[in-house]
């Protein structure tokens, strides 16, 4: 389905992919290109910010020193002073790329460049990666659990009742799911609803929906990793006695 | 696609944002008035609160975006038109 716009900047396409062939498998071209501009763009700004080190910063390695000091207070506030600094790697990464790609998908003029089928957009629009990314999540707080605590981490599935264990089966499998959906129909409806307004509106009219869309989409960004480091401290830390140890010690 | 499919799933997809949306406005709106009480109460807290509730808002929006993804799927990518 799709519905073009007079001055063509805007076109609404659902369902339309730029597919590429790799061996049997068809991938989503458009989202794997805006990925990699995303990670270039990362990669590029810190290697540029870590290239000369001051001890007194300023300019870009000032902003990206803000930037590491925030997403450490996620996984601090989350997963707490003991056990966070192995965290920051992983989370931060997570709130990187998903508000690079959100906001890289709203401020670049992606119709500009003609693909055979389908548009560039936000990676995070497609279900495909955030699937993947919450799936990663899952992957980490399973791991975290373990490495703390080992086999005593699968205690958590019968403590209070056994007959809980199907209600804590399906939280694992409710957290992926809602993760994704979180992300992906926010930044997918953000994108609708701008498409929209330019549909009916080309100029003026659709800004402060398109600045709405850029605060939610900051805002889905530290959800998601703040979800993350939520479930990551959750599966680390015990049904309390060791939390009581440290509150005595 | 079938007649009867696609007007059933137009009027399914309004269904999913609409009735999706009320739960959340009822909720959303319960949680900003309790905020400004607090505020009003403690105005020193401003700053807390304000984080604390538009996290929340943003989990109680989440509901509603299910609704609006089970309407986009019936809309985009419906899996009776066949």
């Amino acid at each position: 389905m799709m519905l073009v716009s007079f001055p063509m900047l805007a076109a609404l396409e659902v369902g339309k992919h730029f597919y590429w062939q790799l061996g049997n498998l068809e991938v989503h071209g458009q989202v794997l290109i805006v990925s990699w501009i995303v990670i270039g763009v990362l990669v590029i700004s810190s290697a540029l910010a870590s290239r000369n080190l001051q001890t007194v910063p300023s300019g870009l390695q000032n902003f990206m020193e803000y930037a590491l000091e925030f997403i450490q207070g996620i996984a601090k506030d989350q997963i707490g002073v003991k056990h966070y600094r192995e965290w920051v790697p992983f989370v931060g990464s997570l709130f990187l790329f998903i508000f690079v790609s959100n906001w890289l998908g709203a401020l670049v003029p992606w119709k500009l460049v003609k693909l055979p089928e389908g548009e560039l957009a936000a990676p995070t629009s497609d279900v495909n990666t955030t699937i993947a990314l919450a799936l990663l999540v899952s992957l980490a707080y399973f791991y975290a659990g373990f490495k703390e605590r080992g086999l005593g981490y699968f205690s958590k599935y019968v403590q209070g009742s056994p007959f809980l264990l199907p209600l804590w089966v399906i939280e694992d499998f409710t957290k992926p799911l809602s993760l994704s959906f979180r992300l992906f129909g926010n930044i997918l409806a953000d994108e609708l609803v701008v498409g929209v307004f330019v549909l009916l509106v080309p100029l003026v009219i659709p800004l402060p929906v398109m600045i709405l869309g850029l605060f939610t989409s900051a805002i889905q960004a530290l959800i998601f990793s703040t979800l993350a480091a939520s479930y990551i401290g959750e599966a680390m830390e015990g049904h309390g006695e060791e939390a009581h140890d440290d509150h005595h010690a | 696609m079938d007649p009867l499919v696609a007007a059933s799933s137009v009027f399914a997809a309004s269904l999913a944002v609409g009735l999706a949306s009320i739960g959340p406005g009822l909720g959303q709106g319960n949680a900003a008035s309790r905020a400004v009480e607090g505020i009003a109460r403690q105005p020193e807290a401003e700053g807390k609160i304000r984080g604390t509730l538009l996290l929340s808002l943003a989990f109680m929006e989440a509901l509603t975006i299910y609704g609006l993804v089970v309407a986009l799927v019936l809309l985009f990518a419906n899996p009776f038109a066949a």
